[in-house]
């Protein structure tokens, strides 16, 4: 970092503000100029992304690994494949409302179980709360449809100003939904970037790089890993709440202890140390799954050698081997 | 002298050891205080009990006439305790001035405070320019705590401390492991930033020269418990503070 860099400037953010702006167009434009199968594709990976970055809120700022991050995914899908079964509401902003509070009142209580511990503790923990969860969605067939999942049907959406049905219907839901979904990434992005640079974004910051130095700030550090917990839970759980009307069905896999390593395999890739890295390795994640299981029935072998390879070729991750990159040429071209 | 703070018979134990062995701790409002001592006499323990990184055995301690024996670490903070340490201190992936805004922002109780950016809050961001300029440290602002040098590092874990604007702060070797020219720089802008904000000052510290140059009063410990405590000139007067010092045994 440059030592007389000034300290406050607004220089910074308003070309952020125009990189994303510029991100956000192209990803408008995306649906003009691609099939149909990659607008589903990429709302997959937007999905992704917003599980990615609600993760790396504990991991790349609180310092915390969670194993057990499938839980709120799967919790988010499962909750309106309910409301759809038991209550047959059809409306997506419901879906929302009642979606975003089961999470995040589940967040609390997981969260106020496991920040009592870190490291290894706390990532067992999280693991076995979500296989508790797992477990649950299995047993409770009648009620959760076992391994068959809950079908969800295509919601209305805007307050069931735009409902799907008839000839069509599929492609529309598509097409409208790719915008729902980006709308509500946008959203997530400028409220997660806001809370990382605000002063409890800081505070988690402290935490994690010396939890002794921060107590003796008067930072109550189980309270600020308690509300970091929440909310990154909270968002993980918004990831789930879009996915299940995309994917059609709401299925235990997703609550399963893997699901939450590929969650942490998608911080990894895009890089946990940079607010973008997320976003990218969700976007990133999404296709190289796709599309290794597509070609080869060893997909998870190569998405194994995928993950050793990043951990000692590229152990910050895309974005950050990107920054590192570039960091390099503006110092060669200085020089 | 008004008394800050006060420990009635404050013993703790580690296994065998008795790290403070009934001590009654007594620091006047407004001076400069030196704990010496051999490593191991228990003077880091006194400092993590005042501070609340550990909890006493037995006794009390009184700040300003309140027990807070059985405080929290934050409610001390928030009394107006604040300490750097032996070993820095520092959040070395934040920059320099985010390290010393945070704690000013945990002061006026603005740290979980998620809706707007810290950047954004001028007040906090001058007050931290204001402590990092008293400290030297303004220009190296932007870099992040990591990349200081030592004797930077020890001046940005005293600055930290500082900005929670303490009525007492614990020093705990602030001087170890930098260079002899560093040392003096480091004790002359320290003393006279905690002399001109009127903070009261307890440092532990083992060069005798640093020692007899800034305190008022110095304590010194041997075994958990105190063994001389005067002015500069009484303790350089003192047989026993100068046998520990030379290593010799006690006088009878």
């Amino acid at each position: 970092m440059k030592a007389d860099a000034p300290i406050v400037s607004h220089r910074p953010e308003l070309a952020l503000g125009a990189v994303a702006a510029v991100a956000l167009l192209a990803l408008a434009l995306v649906p003009q100029v691609v099939d149909l199968y990659q607008t589903q594709l990429l709302t997959y990976g937007l999905i992704a992304a917003i599980a990615a970055l609600g993760f790396n809120l504990l991991l790349g700022y609180t310092g915390l690994l969670s194993f057990g991050h499938s839980a709120f995914f799967g919790i988010g899908a499962y909750t309106i494949a309910f409301l759809l079964r038991y209550l047959n509401i059809h409306s997506m902003e419901l879906y929302l409302a009642v979606g975003l509070a089961v999470v995040a009142l589940t967040s609390v209580l997981f969260g106020y179980i496991c920040v009592r511990h870190t490291r290894i503790f706390f990532g067992i923990l999280t693991l076995a709360l979500s296989q508790v969860v797992y477990s649950l969605a299995l047993k409770l067939f009648w009620v959760t449809g076992g391994t068959d999942g809950l079908r969800v049907a295509r919601p209305s959406l805007l307050f069931g100003l735009i409902t799907f049905s008839g000839a069509g219907s599929f492609q529309r839901f598509i097409q409208t939904y790719y915008y729902y979904v980006l709308a509500l990434f946008a959203v997530s992005v400028v409220i997660l970037w806001v809370i990382v640079h605000s002063p409890f974004g800081k505070a988690l910051q402290a935490i994690r790089d010396n939890e002794t130095r921060a107590a003796f700030l008067g930072l109550r550090i189980r309270r600020f890993r308690l509300i970091a917990f929440t909310i990154s839970g909270t968002f993980t759980g918004l990831a789930g709440i879009l996915w299940a009307p995309l994917n059609g069905l709401a299925t235990p896999d997703v609550l399963y202890w893997t699901f939450s390593g590929e969650i942490v395999f998608t911080a990894l890739l895009g890089g946990f140390r940079s607010f973008a890295g997320p976003i990218v390795g969700g976007i990133v994640f999404t296709y190289l799954k796709t599309y290794a299981v597509a070609t080869t029935e060893y997909w998870q072998a190569l998405l194994g050698a995928v993950l050793v390879l990043l951990v000692i070729v590229l152990p910050t991750g895309i974005v950050g081997a990107l920054s590192q990159l570039a960091a390099k040429l503006t110092a060669k071209a200085k020089s | 002298m008004t008394v800050l703070l006060q420990t009635i018979d404050l013993r703790k134990q580690f296994g065998e050891t008795r790290a403070c062995d009934g001590v009654n701790f007594v620091v006047h409002q407004g001076e400069f205080l030196s704990l010496v001592g051999s490593n191991g006499a228990g003077k880091t323990s006194l400092v993590n009990l005042i501070s609340g990184q550990l909890t006493p055995d037995s006794g009390k301690i009184l700040f300003e006439g309140n027990d807070i024996t059985s405080a929290t670490v934050s409610e001390r903070i928030r009394a107006g305790i604040a300490r750097s340490f032996q070993i820095v201190n520092l959040f070395d992936g934040m920059t320099v001035f985010d390290n010393v805004a945070l704690s000013i922002f945990s002061r006026q109780g603005k740290a979980t405070h998620m809706a707007a950016l810290a950047s954004h809050d001028g007040a906090v961001r001058d007050e931290a320019l204001e402590v990092l300029g008293q400290f030297g440290l303004r220009e190296k602002s932007g870099i992040v705590g990591a990349e200081l040098a030592q004797g930077e590092r020890k001046l940005l874990d005293v600055a930290i401390a500082y900005s929670l604007r303490p009525k007492l702060l614990f020093l705990d070797e602030p001087t170890s492991g930098v260079s002899t020219r560093d040392k003096a720089q480091i004790m002359d802008t320290v003393s006279g930033i905690v002399r001109a904000g009127s903070v009261t000052a307890v440092i532990i510290e083992h060069d005798m020269d640093v020692v007899f140059r800034y305190s008022d009063r110095i304590v010194m410990m041997h075994e958990g418990s105190f063994l001389a405590d005067g002015t500069p000139e009484e303790i350089k007067a003192n047989k026993d503070v100068a046998n520990i010092l030379l290593g010799a045994p006690l006088s009878a």
